[in-house]
């Protein structure tokens, strides 16, 4: 369904991604893990082109954009059919729980207000936060917001949703509340493609797990091949130092 | 002391009638001033080609150079150069030069508020599908607004005063009218000391809609 091909992209002459491909179904839950710096957030933000990539081509549904020369409707699209988690959260401080969610309804699904308000409620109950709608950001906890983000990113009914790094930022109490949520959408078959080092996640909810290093994809697999049985030494390498057990 | 009571008493009124005219100024000053910076601190911020660098130009000249000598170009000049503008009377003429010398400070405040709001509310507005300028207009410039008020309340503190320069227009306003009164009376000190407490007082009560407007805006902060 999602189809990257050759994404290339540096900063300042220093290259982060070094020609990535990857191929994503449709209801796949794919996880990405490596050591920091090696490019996996900056993969996430070029498949929506929050980073604009130097070359390579990214294709939804057969409706592709390459990047070296993306017009701003082709861009729009692509956004429009992906939905972004945040490290940080990035709930629009000036909104409400509920506007929050109802915000893309509205502007950009061209929803009524009215509709837009009964289905942020509707997400609200859904991800267990029926009683918050009125806060703003600043009142909830960590936890909440980073579910207010995934249902803001559950509004729109995106082809594919995006988690950039979503329980990093978070202290450990409510790490668990935002991985129950993503297990729950990973049960609703929503094709998923998140970065993290939540290693038991990892293993417990992805399809396939894809291990990157260097701007690379050096292996990638079932989460039983990538966990017990690493083909490449880096992979290894790197799991003896996360996986403590 | 030689300080008439009565007649700075009498000249409160008197000169509280001419308070509209004043307002008038400030207020539609303000309302032009707030579209012009706005539109033209979304042009800086987003680098804008060529309007950028008019922009730029165009602020420049209004903080580097004094506001009376604005008001006189505007006024005295222009006409001379195109007739056309022969028709204008005083009142607009220091609307329009209040409006711009103005909208060039406030541009930079706002500018200022919006380099200040975190990158990733732009970012979020840009994911779940908005336009960059979606983004500005219903997640940047409505929180940049909170952080840029202060400021802005003090350019227009700056600006109600400022109008008492439309006098040397010759727009009847409150200034002026201090002025005629001053003059024909030798009574100096009474009418200045009168018009000065005018605005001082509008100052005052346009401080405590800023506090009102601050408490309102800072609502979705609190814990």
């Amino acid at each position: 369904m999602i189809k990257i091909q050759n994404l290339v992209k540096s900063f300042k002459g220093q290259t982060v991604l070094n020609g990535i491909d990857l191929d994503i179904n449709e209801g796949e839950i794919i996880v990405i893990i490596g050591p920091s710096g090696t490019g996996k957030s900056t993969l996430l933000r070029c498949i929506n082109f929050l980073e604009q990539p130097d070359a390579g081509v990214i294709a939804i549904d057969g409706d592709a954009v390459d990047a070296e020369n993306a017009r701003k409707k082709e861009v729009l699209r692509l956004r429009r059919n992906t939905s972004f988690v945040f490290q940080n959260y990035a709930l629009f401080a000036n909104k409400t729980a509920a506007q929050n969610i109802a915000e893309g309804l509205i502007t950009v699904w061209g929803r009524s207000k009215a509709e837009a308000m009964a289905e942020a409620n509707q997400i609200l109950a859904d991800i267990g936060l029926a009683e918050k709608a009125d806060s703003y950001p600043a009142a909830l906890s960590g936890g909440q917001q980073q579910r207010v983000g995934i249902g803001r990113a559950m509004a729109s009914h995106s082809k594919v949703m995006l988690f950039d790094e979503p329980t990093s930022a978070l202290d450990p109490e409510w790490v668990d509340e935002v991985l129950q949520l993503m297990k729950k959408l990973a049960e609703r078959k929503q094709t998923m493609l998140v970065v993290t080092h939540e290693m038991s996640f990892a293993r417990d909810v992805a399809d396939r797990v894809v291990f990157m290093e260097g701007g690379r994809i050096v292996e990638q697999g079932p989460p039983e091949q990538i966990f017990s049985s690493p083909q490449d030494p880096r992979t290894r390498e790197f799991l003896r130092k996360v996986i403590r057990d | 002391m030689n300080f008439d009571l009565n007649y700075f008493f009498e000249m409160i009124p008197l000169l509280l009638g001419y308070l509209g005219l004043t307002m008038k100024m400030a207020v539609l000053g303000l309302i032009f001033a707030l579209v012009l910076a706005v539109t033209m601190a979304v042009v800086r911020v987003f680098k804008v080609p060529v309007l950028d660098w008019l922009v730029q130009l165009f602020i420049s000249f209004f903080r580097g150079t004094p506001l009376l000598v604005q008001l006189f170009l505007l006024y005295y000049g222009l006409p001379q150069l195109f007739p056309i503008m022969v028709g204008i009377d005083a009142f607009t003429a220091a609307v329009i030069g209040l409006s711009l010398h103005f909208s060039a400070y406030m541009a930079e405040s706002i500018r200022a508020a919006i380099m200040g709001i975190d990158k990733s509310q732009m970012e979020a507005a840009l994911s779940i599908g908005q336009t960059p300028l979606m983004a500005m207009r219903r997640i940047i410039l409505p929180q940049a607004s909170r952080i840029a008020l202060p400021s802005l309340m003090n350019q227009f503190v700056d600006m109600i005063k400022s109008t008492s320069l439309a006098f040397t227009l010759g727009v009847a306003e409150l200034m002026a009218r201090a002025q005629m009164e001053a003059s024909s009376s030798f009574r100096f000190f009474e009418a200045f000391l009168a018009v000065a407490l005018i605005y001082w007082a509008v100052v005052v009560l346009f401080t405590q809609v800023q506090i009102r407007m601050e408490n309102r805006l800072n609502r979705a902060y609190q814990r």
